[in-house]
């Protein structure tokens, strides 16, 4: 009897896991696909494919300019936070010199600050640079997320790299920056993979301080949060879910395409720390 | 002009000092190998050369030039590395170009010197393909002909052939011989192997813990070790040490006590010890007589191994000691049988207390026709004449290798 | 004396030069501002008039003025927001310990399409936060929440619950989305330690024939417990600083306002520089002494396997 429960328990416990998992985002997608009276109708198969959503989400409100924000400060996001990751994670990873364990914690120490902690103070930078409501505000300000787990995680690459490498582009006449560039890396660009879309993934998510130093030029989370109807009760779920879809189908690409660098990615600097 | 000239060179890992007060001579053209056991500081002196490591005092001079400060691109140095450490996104052209790149040499001089070197190395058909496409062999020769292309005024290897299985260990030092002979360069090598240092090395530098035991002729270390390390540490196999005390010595010779009762007259120069004192005896397995002599002792043959081309006898002597014996072809002798070994007395070596050897009274091997051949006393004659032969031969045959070029 | 070649000098001049970007701009956007705004929590700062302060001392924290205790530790909203952060992340982190544990061990098993389930499993982690909190809205919505439909079908709740909008239920709102969408990560951390464990473990344990829950209790977890301390203590500090969702979630309703979100509610909407930099100080103050304790165990707990 037990023989013929465990599999069958088994497969249930794995049938409800992927249930939970992606319910909602599957009901996200029929909704989106619905409007008026219909997106009311509780019925858990989709019956309407009704694309007057998708249309309104982006007549509503500058939802194109929000999508172009985030982009631009993702990617911009990205390429400073590997920039300065892949220089620092070579002196951290490969030279040696006094207080370089102590640098390594205080950088990783950065990325447990509550973002709160930096508000007011990164306030006044933005306001004093005249980067309010700009996107080089957010570019500057999402480097506290990115930067701290970008060292990291690439410095603990540089560290795997075989030092005979560098001592052969050392006797070959190399200079620090040649070996980084010409030899190291082409031999890091997994890594690079990795934790650029990390850095991708935390700056397209970020919301406070998209919220607090960008309020009117929007990036896509706080377009979503702000999308009202005429008043409280009746918000335009049809273009919000519409909205989410557009945003996530493609991050849910990217993720189940890299889904094991990024796992790798996450759990080497959880586990190795 | 590439000499190399090391003054005193002592190296410290913070407060521990691997390299103590190293001084050498390697003059122009000289192939050098620094051969000892691991952690000997041999790979730390030859990473002092090349610049990888700072030294801590000394002086190091390439070309009569102090280098002491100078990166290892500005002292004119190539080095092959234990693991070959080629790139392994850049095929095998682009691996032998990229020091030449970074030098900003034009790009027709770099293509004629790396064809140059891949064609002394046979490398040419394998040019465009990457490191992991290349045997174990190939990726040597890529990372020799790396070192070639920069025409450098020394060449230095950390144990390259350490990674390779026996039969291209063989191969390959063959084609480092011949490259020697062929470019005329400067070359410091390192190994633990010491077949590979008796049969490339003009000069041997022997080092255990940090110090310089013995520099000489490989001939010259395995005629005349100075001390029990590198007596112990040339020839294979070891050397057999007994322990013994002097009998009777004078500036001509030593007595000296063996097992069972006999002695034997070691020719060498005794004026430093005295009757009763103790000594270890060495002679080479190779030297030993399986049918006597005048000075012998008796002993039981415990393992007869038979390789076809020589064979061995392990003879356990009177005072309890495994006394191994080597000689060619077949064994004359079984197993669980009593042997009568036979003790030369001119190739015998006594090392006193402290570890250094008695001074030989012959330097290395005379002609056997020559006076002192004919004056040498009978354990000479009776000397198995495969031991003679053994070390004029391993002389004809290093010779012969380098004419195979 | 050492004496340092040409190439170690240039090495660690270059070294620092490679540095001195990163932890410039590191700097210009952590450390300043933190010390910014810890300085701001000693006046009476107002964002309207950043220029314009005194400093106050204390009493942004505490003080008795006409009578009255005023200040944060005076505040009741502030403890409320303590009580709600540290409540929230003992619950959540237990459960996506617990649950994570769950689905880490099926993922370690091997079966047919487990890849598949691999991959369904990370789709709540690569949803962005506001966007989770969106939909969940959607169904947790009283009157057309699919939830609510579907609970009443099964007779499990005989009237619609508002979730979000209900102070007793709003709490729990948050944890059930915050669990399912942190939950993933917690699970392939602990996957990975689990994969990194010696199978001969479990193969004595098999031909032992000892049963798969003890098993799991006497061998795996004490196995994989360095890992799941990291794994928790990391979820803890991310939890302790909870913001977007609670701020979607129940939009700045005071019962479930969390201690970020109580700090920038006084700095932004109140513009109270003073105060809410006070709170945010408090926050972090609380966060580190945290991280320090963990990390001071840990080391001490390091040293003592490695002195065994």
């Amino acid at each position: 009897m037990t023989r013929i429960l465990k599999p069958i328990g088994f497969w249930l416990l794995v049938a409800v896991i992927v249930v939970y998992a992606v319910f909602p985002f599957y009901y996200a997608v029929l909704t989106s696909m619905r409007s008026g009276q219909a997106l009311f109708d509780p019925s858990l198969l989709p019956n309407s494919f009704d694309f007057s959503n998708y249309v309104g989400v982006f007549q509503q409100q500058p939802f194109a300019l929000n999508i172009l924000n985030s982009i631009i400060v993702a990617v911009t996001v990205v390429v400073i936070s590997l920039f300065l990751g892949v220089t620092a994670a070579y002196a951290l990873g490969r030279v040696h010199f006094a207080g370089r364990g102590l640098l390594l914690i205080t950088i990783l120490a950065v990325s447990m600050f509550p973002q709160v902690a930096v508000l007011s103070g990164m306030y006044e930078v933005i306001r004093l640079l005249g980067l309010y409501n700009t996107m080089p505000a957010l570019m500057l300000s999402n480097l506290i997320l990115t930067l701290p787990f970008t060292v990291w995680v690439l410095t603990t690459f540089m560290k795997e790299l075989p030092r005979e490498l560098e001592e052969a582009a050392f006797v070959d006449g190399a200079s620090p920056w040649t070996v980084v560039r010409r030899v190291f890396l082409p031999l890091m660009w997994p890594a690079l993979v990795t934790t650029g879309l990390l850095a991708f993934i935390a700056a397209w998510n970020e919301f406070l301080f998209a919220l607090t130093f960008s309020p009117d030029n929007r990036t896509v989370p706080v377009a979503i949060s702000s999308m009202t109807g005429a008043s409280q009760q009746e918000l335009p779920w049809g273009n919000i879910m519409a909205g989410s879809v557009i945003v996530t189908l493609p991050l849910i690409v990217l993720v189940l395409i890299f889904q094991r660098k990024i796992v790798a990615g996450l759990t080497a600097g959880a586990v190795k720390g | 002009m590439a000499s190399v000239t090391l003054k005193n060179i002592r190296k410290a890992f913070g407060r521990i000092e691997t390299v103590h007060g190293v001084n050498l001579d390697i003059e122009d053209k000289d192939f050098v190998v620094f051969v000892g056991p691991s952690g000997c500081g041999k790979s730390t002196l030859l990473r002092l050369i090349a610049g990888l490591e700072d030294i801590t005092s000394g002086d190091l001079l390439i070309d009569g030039r102090k280098v002491n400060d100078k990166t290892p691109k500005d002292r004119g140095i190539s080095m092959v590395f234990q693991s070959y450490a080629l790139y392994p996104h850049m095929n095998v052209y682009q691996n032998m170009a990229f020091g030449l790149e970074l030098a900003k040499t034009a790009n027709t001089t770099i293509d004629a010197k790396v064809r140059e070197a891949a064609q002394i190395l046979e490398l040419t058909p394998l040019l465009e393909r990457l490191p992991k496409q290349l045997s174990g062999g190939q990726r040597q020769r890529v990372a020799i002909g790396r070192a070639i292309v920069r025409e450098p005024k020394v060449f230095l290897f950390d144990e390259p052939l350490s990674n390779l299985d026996a039969a291209l260990r063989v191969q390959m030092r063959i084609s480092i011989a011949k490259l020697h002979k062929q470019m005329g360069a400067t070359m410091v090598y390192v190994t633990h192997d010491q077949v590979e240092a008796m049969t490339l090395a003009d000069k041997i530098v022997v080092l255990n813990a940090g110090n310089v035991e013995q520099v000489g002729a490989p001939l010259e270390l395995y005629h005349n070790p100075r001390n029990l390390f590198v007596a112990g540490f040339i020839g294979s196999p070891q050397m057999n040490f007994i322990d013994t005390e002097v009998l009777a010595s004078d500036p001509s010779g030593a007595k000296i006590a063996l097992p069972g009762g006999g002695s034997v007259v070691a020719k060498v120069d005794g004026s430093s010890v005295r009757a009763g004192d103790k000594v270890k005896l060495g002679v080479r397995p190779e030297h030993l007589s399986e049918t006597g002599g005048e000075a012998s002792f008796k002993g039981a043959v415990e393992v007869v191994e038979e390789l076809g081309e020589s064979h061995f006898l392990y003879v356990r002597g009177g005072d309890g000691k495994l006394i191994t014996l080597r000689h060619a072809g077949d064994a004359p002798v079984s197993a669980a049988s009593d042997v009568t070994v036979g003790v030369p007395g001119d190739l015998c070596h006594v090392f006193k207390a402290d570890g250094t050897a008695l001074r030989k009274k012959e330097a290395g091997v005379c002609a056997p026709d020559s006076p002192e051949a004919q004056m040498k006393s009978q354990p000479a004659q009776l000397l198995p004449l495969s031991g003679r032969q053994a070390v004029s031969s391993s002389r004809r045959r290093r010779w012969t290798s380098l004419n195979m070029a | 004396m050492a004496s340092q070649s040409d190439l170690t000098r240039a090495r660690v001049r270059s070294a620092w030069l490679f540095l001195t970007p990163m932890l410039f701009v590191l700097a210009l956007v952590a450390g300043w501002p933190l010390l910014r705004t810890i300085w701001f929590g000693f006046t009476d700062a107002k964002l309207s008039a950043p220029g314009l302060y005194k400093f106050v001392g204390l009493s942004n924290y505490l003080t008795y003025v006409d009578g009255r205790w005023l200040g944060l530790l005076a505040n009741k909203i502030w403890w409320l927001s303590v009580w709600n952060t540290v409540w929230f992340s003992i619950v959540s982190v237990i459960l996506e310990t617990v649950l994570g544990t769950i689905v880490a061990l099926v993922l370690n098993a091997n079966f047919k399409g487990r890849a598949i389930v691999r991959a369904a499993v990370l789709i709540p982690w690569a949803i962005p936060t506001i966007v989770s909190a969106k939909m969940w809205l959607w169904m947790l919505n009283d009157q057309f929440g699919i939830l609510n439909h579907i609970l009443m079908n099964l007779h499990i709740i005989s009237s619609p619950i508002a979730w979000t909008a209900n102070s007793s239920t709003a709490m729990w709102a948050v944890i059930m989305v915050d669990v399912w969408k942190t939950t993933p990560f917690m699970a392939l951390l602990i996957l990975a330690a689990l994969q990194m464990m010696p199978s001969d473990c479990y193969e004595a344990a098999k031909v032992d024939g000892i049963h798969p829950v003890k098993v799991f209790f006497r061998v795996t977890l004490p196995l994989i417990r360095p890992a799941l301390m990291v794994a928790v203590v990391f979820r803890a500090l991310d939890a302790l600083r909870i913001f977007d969702l609670i701020y979607v979630l129940t939009s700045g309703s005071r019962d479930t306002i969390s201690m970020s979100g109580f700090a920038r509610l006084q700095l932004i909407d109140f513009a109270k520089t003073g105060l809410g930099s006070a709170a945010s100080t408090s926050l972090f103050l609380v966060i580190a002494i945290i991280t320090i304790l963990a990390m001071t165990i840990g080391k001490v707990r390091v040293s003592e396997d490695a002195a065994k």
